[in-house]
């Protein structure tokens, strides 16, 4: 491979930034769904 | 919760309800997050594996290019990129109509998503295609037709993601947002056609939807491949924010009701 720092650097992007913003989404997702629990009176009647 | 009326959280107001009624079934926040809590694991698990196999085999198993060598393995980040940050726009500008015309509820937060993660996606597109051009064209960057005009198009990200934040009410944001979006629309066929109208360093399509590929089949089927698998990931972590953002609109709004109640008492 004549070119393979591009090659890698460009799959490395490629990786990092979708990777890096799914992260980002789940962990507010999943922060945005624990703190409404906590509040919702709608989850208690719903839980109990 | 300012500027936002706490019952749009759960039903369009009766107003909207004959026009677009198809439209408003989906606008139910609630329904939106039921429908996407289930879809979503899908579209990840989805996206991973076809972008993981579209990766491998383009990476070790497509031929290369009888012209530029190995370095043809970065159409298949590029190429998706390129497809995103225009796909996504797309997606942007009709959440814009459907947020001014018919006062979406869902469509302002989906706006408001999409144009962080088409950024992303935009400067991914920049930044691989500058990652192939030093090699074959022997510069990071030219002032190429292609070029420029998606520059302008992260430009446009930029500014939406700026705009819709740069009121006190979310509201005004988000048709300021939305104006600018619909605006910005001119510069996607300005994109698609600029290797045709003008005189560029930049290839032509070697995709088109009226004519068969020009492209060998063993290199086609990676690229469609990586294609389908970022477009499962762009929705994917759109429909991931925008859930996030529905119940963040919800917390606002339970917490103002909550603080309400306290100052009567």
């Amino acid at each position: 491979m004549t070119h393979l720092p591009f090659i890698v650097a460009s799959y490395a992007l490629g990786l990092l930034i979708p990777g890096a913003y799914g992260i980002a989404a789940y962990v507010r997702m999943r922060g945005a769904r624990v703190r409404l629990a906590a509040i919702d009176p709608r989850q208690h009647r719903s839980a109990r | 919760m300012t500027g936002v009326d706490a019952s749009s959280l759960v039903s369009p107001p009766p107003s909207q309800r004959s026009a677009g009624r198809n439209l408003h079934r989906f606008a139910n926040p609630g329904r939106f997050l039921r429908i996407s809590g289930a879809v979503l694991p899908w579209l990840a698990v989805s996206a991973v594996a076809l972008i993981a196999v579209g990766l491998i085999w383009g990476l070790f198993f497509a031929p290369a290019d009888w012209q530029q060598g190995d370095a043809v393995r970065i159409i298949y980040i590029h190429v998706p990129a390129a497809w995103l940050a225009s796909g996504g726009y797309m997606a942007l500008a009709v959440c814009s109509v459907l947020s001014l015309v018919w006062r979406h509820p869902l469509a302002d937060l989906a706006a408001a998503e999409i144009s962080p993660v088409g950024a992303g996606f935009t400067a991914l597109c920049l930044a691989t295609g500058s990652l192939w051009g030093k090699p074959m064209w022997g510069a990071w960057w030219v002032w190429d037709a292609r070029l420029t005009s998606v520059l302008v198009l992260f430009f446009l990200y930029i500014g939406h993601v700026a705009l819709v934040r740069a009121f006190d009410d979310p509201v005004r944001g988000y048709r300021a947002g939305a104006i600018l979006a619909l605006i910005g629309v001119v510069n996607l066929p300005i994109i698609k056609f600029s290797v045709d109208w003008w005189n560029t360093l930049h290839q032509p399509a070697t995709i088109k939807f009226t004519g068969a590929p020009t492209m060998f089949v063993g290199m086609l089927w990676p690229l469609m491949i990586c294609l389908l698998g970022y477009t499962l990931a762009f929705v994917a972590i759109v429909v991931a924010r925008t859930r996030a953002a529905v119940m963040e609109r919800r917390i606002r709004g339970l917490l103002m009701a909550r603080a309400a109640e306290d100052t009567a008492a």
